[in-house]
């Protein structure tokens, strides 16, 4: 009995909170494409306003993503795919969705290390982040990696949508199930592109912040 | 014209053609896998169990050399029965309805290795019938009197259950899923769909909720990965998928339930 509701969990995680986390983080990070450095760090700042953040950061963010995502490596060890057999469209994205889990754990778990990480350290400021990723993208090794971590991160949450629907028998039948997918795809292909503005939005010379000291891993790979 | 002619040449007589076949097979339950060819007569409407039936008469393989005779198992040739089952060209499905005209050559022949291999391609098919009992996928009726009549069936409800109840437990659906394998305890896609089966049934329903506590065990319906081959693949065409979904809601319901119950 146990399994089904780890796995249920697990599911529910993937959209609440986390989910809703990354629109969120897209929407503030979109600010920098969209509004440049002031709007970008006005949304910093009423983030770090609201009351509790510290609360809301583990209980709302770090906890589940801890537990979805160390269950979710689980799940992606138990699979066995056999694309080369059944190349259905479904079974591609099944295989995607493992593959894409197992890069944003990567992924997340570097970005963290650069930005919340190092303001929990005292290295750098949330006033200075915006100058971090200046860093980070300005730089092509890590802007490829940073560009291939947003995508795939992406499409694993867009396509972690569909199979929600599945889970939670919101989907059932093949039609619903149809449309579902377009529009999950759909939503895949704009959270990407808003993503990657975003990454591009750092490269302005604007964000450049000459007091930041800390240099990501980029120093490990330059 | 010519061309008329020879086929109607090849359906009514014998001609030279060959039929190639690479087997996978295996002598002992324990033992390692290995590939053995044959060429085989080509004989107008041919099939994979007619060909292995060829073989087992002849039981010479291509290099010319005695062999021991390939084991298979197979019932009721018309794909009904399911015993039959194996990996053909790649991909899980029926002998007896594989026509040797509609397969790419040369055909490639190889157990469900989702089961224990027992011989060639003889599997066992057990945890198939293990799951159907876990999951009670059966009609209590039993009492000590007798208990009447049950409760009719809505006709539109009897159709699309009739779809349902095709399934042969061939293992195929099993075969197919990424997500049974030796890393997982997945009972798979056909016992689930039993599950919804006994459920739609009027009499069935009385013990609805057994099977869905059963599902909601090691190894249910959590483990499905949406991969969604199993419906691609079922001979059948039974909507397994969609039965999955509707078991998703029906198990979550159960699971609320069962909280705010206590
Ligand atoms: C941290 C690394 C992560 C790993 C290793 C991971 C892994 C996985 C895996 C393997 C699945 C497939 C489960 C299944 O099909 O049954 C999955 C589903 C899902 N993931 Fe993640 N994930 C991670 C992060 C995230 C993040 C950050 C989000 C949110 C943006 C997310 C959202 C989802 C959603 C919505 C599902 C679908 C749940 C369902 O099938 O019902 N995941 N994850
Ligand atoms: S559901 Fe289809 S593929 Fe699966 S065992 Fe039944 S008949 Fe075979
Ligand atoms: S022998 Fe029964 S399905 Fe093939």
């Amino acid at each position: 009995m146990k399994g089904f509701y780890a796995r249920r969990l697990h599911s529910l995680l993937g959209v609440i909170p986390l989910g809703l986390f990354f629109l969120e983080h897209m929407i503030t990070n979109f600010s920098a494409y969209e509004g440049g450095k002031e709007s970008f760090d006005a949304g910093v700042e009423f983030l770090n306003g609201l009351p509790l953040v510290l609360v809301l950061e583990t209980f709302f963010i770090f906890l589940p993503l801890l537990y979805h995502g160390i269950y979710g490596l689980y799940i992606a060890y138990q699979a066995k795919p056999n694309n080369a057999h059944y190349g259905n469209e479904r079974n591609w994205r099944y295989t995607l969705q493992r593959v894409t889990g197992v890069i944003t754990f990567i992924y997340i778990a570097w970005h963290v290390y650069d930005t919340r990480f190092q303001v929990a350290l005292g290295n750098v400021t949330h006033e200075q982040l915006g100058g971090v990723m200046h860093n980070i993208v300005t730089n092509p090794a890590t802007f490829v990696l940073y560009t291939i971590g947003v995508v795939a991160a992406s499409f694993h949450f867009a396509n972690g949508l569909w199979s929600f629907l599945v889970t939670w028998g919101i989907t059932v039948g093949p039609r619903s199930q149809r449309v579902s997918s377009y529009i999950c795809m759909a939503l895949f292909v704009i959270v990407s592109i808003m993503f990657v503005l975003s990454l591009v939005a750092f490269r302005n010379m604007e964000f450049q912040d000459p007091t930041v000291a800390f240099q990501s891993i980029r120093h490990f790979i330059a | 014209m010519a061309e008329a002619v020879s086929t109607e040449n090849q359906t009514t007589q014998q001609t030279g053609r060959k039929v190639k076949f690479v087997i996978t097979r295996q002598d002992k339950p324990e033992g390692s896998s290995y590939t053995e060819e044959f060429e085989l007569p080509y004989r107008p409407g041919m099939n994979v169990i007619s060909a292995l039936m060829e073989i087992q008469r002849n039981p010479v393989n291509s290099g010319g050399k005695d062999t021991a005779p390939v084991c298979w198992e197979s019932n009721c040739l018309e794909e009904v029965c399911g015993a039959c089952s194996m990996v053909i060209n790649g991909k899980p499905r029926q002998a007896c309805s594989s026509l040797v005209d509609k397969l790419e050559q040369p055909i490639t022949v190889a157990p469900m290795k989702t089961f224990p291999v027992v011989r060639d391609l003889v599997i066992d098919r057990s945890r198939m019938f293990g799951a159907l009992k876990k999951v009670k996928a059966w009609i209590p009726i039993d009492g000590t009197y007798d208990l009447g009549p049950g409760p009719r069936m809505a006709e539109n409800k009897r159709q699309w259950a009739y779809e349902l109840s095709k399934c042969m437990t061939c293992g195929v659906c099993l075969e197919a899923c990424p997500n049974v394998n030796d890393k997982t305890d997945f009972i798979g896609p056909a016992p689930l769909s039993q599950v919804r089966l006994f459920n739609a049934h009027p009499t069935g329903e009385m013990n609805a909720e057994e099977r869905l506590d059963a599902i909601m065990g090691e190894g249910g319906i959590e483990a499905c990965g949406n991969s969604q081959n199993c419906v691609r693949s079922c001979p059948k065409g039974i909507p397994l998928t969609t039965s999955i979904a509707d078991l998703n809601k029906e198990t979550n319901k159960r699971m609320f339930k069962r909280w705010l119950s206590v």
